[in-house]
């Protein structure tokens, strides 16, 4: 039997390895939508292993909303990461910083 | 389940505005470019009706309708009204600023629009789930608009920063919604908090759920270290998109912090306020200390707004009525005078200028007396001269904190308020002593001219007045 | 009724604003008519008010009228208290003010501040209706304070010229001493009664009559006479009562209706309205009153004095109207409240018009204000000498005329008064009668009667003032002679101020005067038979002697008796002694703050420095935001396990 801590730990490592993909990476934007997309699904792991442990659909019909709101989410990124492609011909993290003090 | 219509009643400013948006979205698109005044009118007018639902709908009395989601109280009344009163004034400058840079397209109204909805659905949520799914409708929007110059270099790169950094606060508010939803198994506020009530308050689980909240939150106000997003996204967007982040979305955020930790999780009180004071006193001190060394004044307001955010945190840290009184008599303050300087950036901005630097503001006095008076009124309520509103915000702020005994706090929030009084003085030392390098003659239209005007004077009058407006903050918390 | 008392209020300032912000656009008809219809109003209306509390009983207002705003439980509030006390006040500003309007449109026809001048008076009114119409301190204070605003303004009316700066800084400075005191008195009331309402602060005062406060070590003192005190040296700087007069002569810098206005006539009775309205806090406080009693009676007379050796026409009127506040303060500290305000009713129509008239020979004389170059003006500005002479005769206290009813009152409540420095009062007092009939026969003998005027030039250009003059003259003379007759009997002696006024059975010496009246006529008997109708005829025969009908002496005497004509001439030194002791010590004291703690310690240390400091971490702090996103979020990160670690107890 898997119990609900082994779930909390797997959301928290996949929590931690999107946090971690966002501030090492360096190059490029798209792995930090994924990490992005990462970080709402260790979220969604929480919620449905509560909703399953609590014996409550509240918990799913959340995850149904976080899914829907994470592909709006995403398409809003890519179609800003389109408009910084089209003004600086680079989608390099490290070049996007003309903003800074 | 039984669905009854007259459940919608409280809920018609939303639906109404919802409607409007997308009709206003497919009449767009049906205009060509010389109709393009249409947009703008008919988005005037739904907010101008909205207010006018919202008032038709409020009572003093609570109502919770779908199944504990929504709720309409005299606090969500009065904060709609006043986001729809500020958005109003913003969309007047900014249509005065798209005409001026020849950016005047629908899609700016459109998203603005969707924005407020958002934030109309997150001062009235009754769950967890309502007031994400208000948080996100409200961010989303933001992060388009501030791609809304698809040619700005700088537009896309704040768009890109604020985007990603505002998807990592949502992650975490998410997060920690999981865990409260995990340790109390109820998403609605109410629930969460009796069942708080019987579990007592040392569950570790809730503690931790907490800080994610707090810190999705943080990041929503702008509190340091979660204010990275601003200067940078002030800076890089365009003046009417910063303004309008800069404005009502600090009133949505209020009533993100109320709803969440008083009405759901007011049992963790001592622990949210030790998260507060954190953030409240780092904000204070960054804010006010980088503002100095700005020469963009969209930046210097982005470091004065974390500062401001530090007060309005005060305020709900305090714990109690008079605390949430003084912060929300302070968001709205702030949004008042948020709104009214970024308005007077556009004014004086031109084709090909952004009146942006600090020292296109030298000798303002001689070029428009009146309209630097109105920069002045902004600057000393910014400050917290008497007798403007600014200074009775911060009074009531520091009345309520120390009448609950944190008066080391009040002091630090005193201290920095004294260096920030600096560089707002700067500015209004730059407009009457010194000479203009520019004397291009000012030029706005007349609705921009009107709505500035009555805005700045509001500063004085509310300021000389502020009984009406705290009768309002009162009312929401009585 | 609260429409009629916004009213009242706010005419004046609307004028003051239509007069004062469109000033070029309505122009100077414009701007008069804009001031003048706002006073008329308020005006009209008062009178409305007195006569509903005379004939229709009505009753005492007192509304809230705007909170502006509540903390600690301490109410800052506007309102309105309207009893027969204000209603009187009321009349009297309004009328006096209305008068002074209508005069202004001639004596300042040629003058380039027309409109701003309109504008001031009108914003005057409104601050000193707000004063007295005040139903709680922090008005009070407000209106106490705009009426010393205005003054300042006017007193500098002309602020190219150097003496007009002058004292109008003169005037600032003095009553910034007095207001100290005063709002440190508001500040007690405000800490022990924990209330700024008069009526809450009334109700309270008895039960806290006996309190004894510590201030500095273990002394104790009486709350009440701390207050009072407190509260009268703010009068003291109002009302210019001895050591703080000196800024009202001075005063005489700005134009001429409004010495009559606001110098005369109204903000300077501000200190002994104030008085009456607080007598029930004054009554507990025996100490509180003598100390009153003493400064009042110190001023009537010896101010009188100098009046006597000035040769300015209207400072000569100043030190006669510093006399007179003296009265009036003695007649607060016998509690004699009542008549205190009667007497500054009659003076205020009497001396409005003796400034005036005053102004009237300046304009005649073409600005020559030297009594000496005058002489025999009675040929050519009849009018003008007749209404001074009835004024003049209000002011000596000859039988009949108002002057007579309310100084006769104040030195028989004085006679019958018991507290401690009564007796030098009531010397004073009676001293001053004759006093204020010889300066004032004397400027009216130089004036109006015997040889032509010096410069035979200004011959040629005599004549009577226009209309617009002489009305507001007449229309002031009218209640100058008559006022008293009418009125002496149900205010001083019948239940006008009841309930209004507050005295303590054993103080109330307006009581014991009452007791032997019957009737004004008898009063009027009564009065010449008495000792001060006798001072007052040897006065006048004294001024008549020596400046009509022997000239010569004047001269002789003066020379006689040189040291006190030097004394006098030089008002005792308290002008030098101010100017060396406080001017110039604390200039001095200044200079050395300035250079060595100011320039070398705070700004070179503290205020740059810190300024520097926090200039120097600014921009090392701005760089960490450096830009890039990664470090963006690892400040959000590291935020956020800061905050696990300190909250969350794994």
């Amino acid at each position: 039997m898997i119990a609900l801590s082994d779930f909390l730990i797997l959301s928290a490592i996949l929590f931690s390895l999107s946090i971690a993909g966002i501030f090492i990476n360096r190059k490029n934007i798209i792995i930090l939508l994924m990490c992005v997309e990462l970080m709402l699904l260790a979220v969604n792991i929480n919620f449905i292993a509560f909703s399953h442990f609590l014996g409550d659909t509240v918990g799913q019909v959340f995850v149904f909303f976080i899914l829907t709101v994470a592909a709006a989410e995403a398409a809003i990124g890519l179609a800003i990461l389109i408009v910084v492609f089209r003004n600086r011909r680079t989608i390099d993290v490290e070049e996007l910083n003309t903003l800074n003090g | 389940m039984h669905f009854d219509s007259s459940t919608l009643i409280p809920v018609l400013p939303e639906i109404f505005i919802l409607t409007m948006v997308c009709l206003i979205m497919i009449i767009d698109l049906f205009l060509d470019e010389s109709q393009r005044q249409t947009t703008y009118l008919l988005t005037q007018i739904s907010l101008a009706v909205t207010i006018f639902i919202t008032l038709l709908v409020s009572s003093p009395e609570t109502q919770v309708v779908f199944d504990g989601s929504y709720i309409r109280d005299p606090m969500s009344d009065g904060l709609k009204v006043f986001i729809c009163i500020i958005s109003m004034v913003a969309f007047v400058y900014s249509k005065e600023y798209l005409l001026k840079h020849d950016q005047f397209r629908g899609d700016f109204f459109v998203l603005g629009l969707f924005a407020i909805l958002g934030m109309m659905v997150m001062v009235s949520s009754a769950s967890f789930l309502s007031i994400y799914l208000g948080l996100e409708l409200l961010s989303l929007s933001l992060y388009a608009m501030v791609a809304f110059d698809r040619d700005s270099k700088t537009g896309s790169e704040a768009a890109m920063k604020y985007f990603m950094l505002g998807a990592i606060a949502s992650g975490m508010l998410l997060y920690g919604i999981s865990m409260i939803y995990g340790a109390t198994g109820h998403i609605g506020f109410s629930e969460v908090a009796s069942a708080v009530a019987t579990s007592g308050t040392d569950n570790t689980v809730l503690v931790f759920g907490l800080v994610f909240l707090v810190i999705g939150l943080a990041f929503k106000l702008g509190a340091v270290p979660f204010h990275m997003w601003m200067p940078d996204v002030y800076h890089g967007a365009p003046t009417p998109v910063a303004m309008f982040i800069g404005s009502a979305p600090k009133l949505a955020a209020f009533a993100l912090a109320i709803r969440m930790l008083v009405d759901g999780l007011e049992g963790l009180h001592a622990d949210w306020q030790g998260m507060l004071i954190i953030l409240a006193v780092l904000s204070m001190a960054l804010g006010n200390v980088v503002a100095i060394a700005q020469t963009n004044i969209k930046r210097m307001l982005a470091y004065s707004t974390i500062s401001h955010v530090g007060f309005i945190m005060l305020g709900i840290l305090a714990g109690t009525n008079e605390g949430y009184i003084s912060s929300m008599f302070y968001a709205i303050t702030y949004g008042i005078m948020a709104v009214c300087s970024f308005g007077i950036i556009i004014a004086f901005s031109r084709k090909g200028f952004e009146a942006d630097q600090l020292d296109d503001y030298k000798g303002l006095h001689e070029r428009s007396p009146w309209f630097a008076l109105m920069m002045l009124f902004v600057m000393f309520s910014m400050a917290g001269v008497p007798p403007t509103v600014g200074f009775f915000a911060k009074l009531f702020v520091l009345d309520a904190v120390i009448s609950v005994g944190l008066t080391n706090i009040a002091l630090i929030a005193v201290f920095f308020s004294i260096i920030g009084v600096f560089y707002y003085i700067r500015i209004i030392k730059l407009m009457y002593f010194d000479k203009p390098v520019d004397d291009t003659p000012f030029e706005a239209s007349i609705d921009t001219k009107v709505v500035l005007s009555v805005n700045g004077t509001s500063l004085l009058i509310l300021g000389l007045f502020p009984a009406s407006l705290l009768s309002i903050c009162t009312a929401a918390f009585g | 009724m609260e429409t009629v008392y916004l009213t009242i209020v706010i005419a004046p300032l609307i004028g003051a604003i239509f007069a004062g912000l469109f000033r070029n656009q309505i122009g100077r008809v414009g701007a008069h008519w804009a001031a003048i219809l706002g006073v008329a109003i308020s005006c009209a209306l008062s009178f409305f008010v007195l006569k509903s509390f005379i004939y229709d009983g009505m009753l005492t207002y007192n509304e809230t009228v705007y909170t502006w705003m509540v903390t600690d439980g301490l109410r800052f509030e506007i309102g309105f208290l309207v009893d027969k006390l204000t209603a009187v006040m009321l009349v009297v500003v309004t009328f006096v003010s209305l008068m002074v309007h209508i005069y202004t449109i001639g004596y300042m026809a040629d003058d380039d501040g027309y409109q701003r001048f309109f504008s001031y008076i009108a914003l005057f009114t409104f601050s000193m209706l707000m004063l007295v119409m005040a139903n709680n301190f922090l008005q009070l204070f407000f209106g106490w304070e705009a009426v010393g605003l205005v003054s300042y303004l006017l007193i500098g009316f002309y602020f190219k010229k150097e003496t007009a700066i002058f004292a109008n800084m003169k005037a600032f400075l003095v009553n910034r001493v007095g207001d100290f005191g005063f709002i440190l008195g508001i500040a007690a009331i405000a800490m022990y009664f924990d209330s700024l309402d008069y009526a809450e602060v009334f109700a309270a005062a008895p039960q806290l009559a006996d309190t004894q406060i510590h201030i500095f070590g273990d002394e104790t003192w009486s709350l009440m006479t701390v207050i009072c005190i407190l509260l009268f040296i703010g009068a003291m700087g109002k009302s210019a009562q001895m050591p703080l007069h000196v800024w009202l002569p001075d005063s005489m810098e700005g134009p001429t209706p409004i010495s009559a206005l606001i110098h005369a006539a109204t903000m300077v009775t501000a200190g002994i309205f104030m008085v009456a309205r607080m007598s029930p806090l004054f009554e507990f406080s025996e100490t509180a009153l003598s100390f009153v009693l003493v400064i009042g009676a110190t001023t009537a007379f010896f101010t009188g004095l100098i009046g006597i050796v000035q040769n300015d026409i209207k400072r000569v009127v100043a030190y006669s109207t510093l006399s007179q506040l003296g009265y009036m303060t003695v007649a607060l500290g016998v509690s004699a409240y009542s008549a205190g305000i009667f007497h500054l009713m009659t003076h205020a129509f009497f001396k409005a018009l003796l400034f005036l008239a005053a102004g009237s020979v300046i304009m005649g004389m073409h600005h020559d204000q030297d009594i000496r170059n005058m002489g025999g003006l009675k040929k050519y500005m009849p009018i003008t000498y007749w209404t001074s002479l009835l004024g003049t005769l209000a002011l000596i206290g000859f039988p009949g005329f108002s002057g007579f009813f309310s100084k006769d009152a104040i030195i028989e409540a004085v006679r019958y008064s018991t507290i401690a420095g009564s007796s030098y009062a009531y010397f004073m007092v009676v001293a001053g009668v004759f006093v204020t009939a010889l300066y004032s026969f004397r400027m009216f003998f130089l004036v109006f009667h015997g040889e032509g005027p010096r410069d035979k030039h200004a011959i040629a250009h005599l004549h009577e003032s226009p209309k617009v003059i002489i009305w507001p003259l007449i229309l002031l003379a009218i209640p100058s002679v008559i006022i008293g007759y009418i009125t002496v009997g149900p205010m001083l002696f019948g239940d006008w101020f009841n309930g209004v006024i507050f005295v303590l059975p054993e103080h109330d010496t307006v009581a014991r005067v009452g007791e032997s009246f019957h009737g004004p006529f008898g009063f009027i008997l009564h009065g010449i038979l008495g000792l001060p109708f006798i001072l007052a005829m040897s006065g006048l025969f004294v001024a008549w002697f020596i400046y009509v009908k022997n000239p010569s002496i004047a001269d002789v005497i003066k020379s006689r008796f040189e040291v006190i004509y030097n004394l006098l001439d030089k008002k005792y030194g308290i002008d030098e002694l101010y100017q060396y002791l406080f001017a110039d010590g604390s200039r001095g004291i200044g200079k050395v703050l300035w250079t060595l703690g100011d320039k070398t310690i705070i700004d070179g240390m503290i205020v740059n420095g810190s300024a520097k400091a926090v200039e120097l971490l600014s921009g090392v702090v701005r760089h960490v935001q450096t830009g890039y996103i990664y470090h963006y979020a690892f400040a959000m990160i590291m935020g956020l396990l800061v905050m696990l670690t300190l909250f969350v107890n794994f």
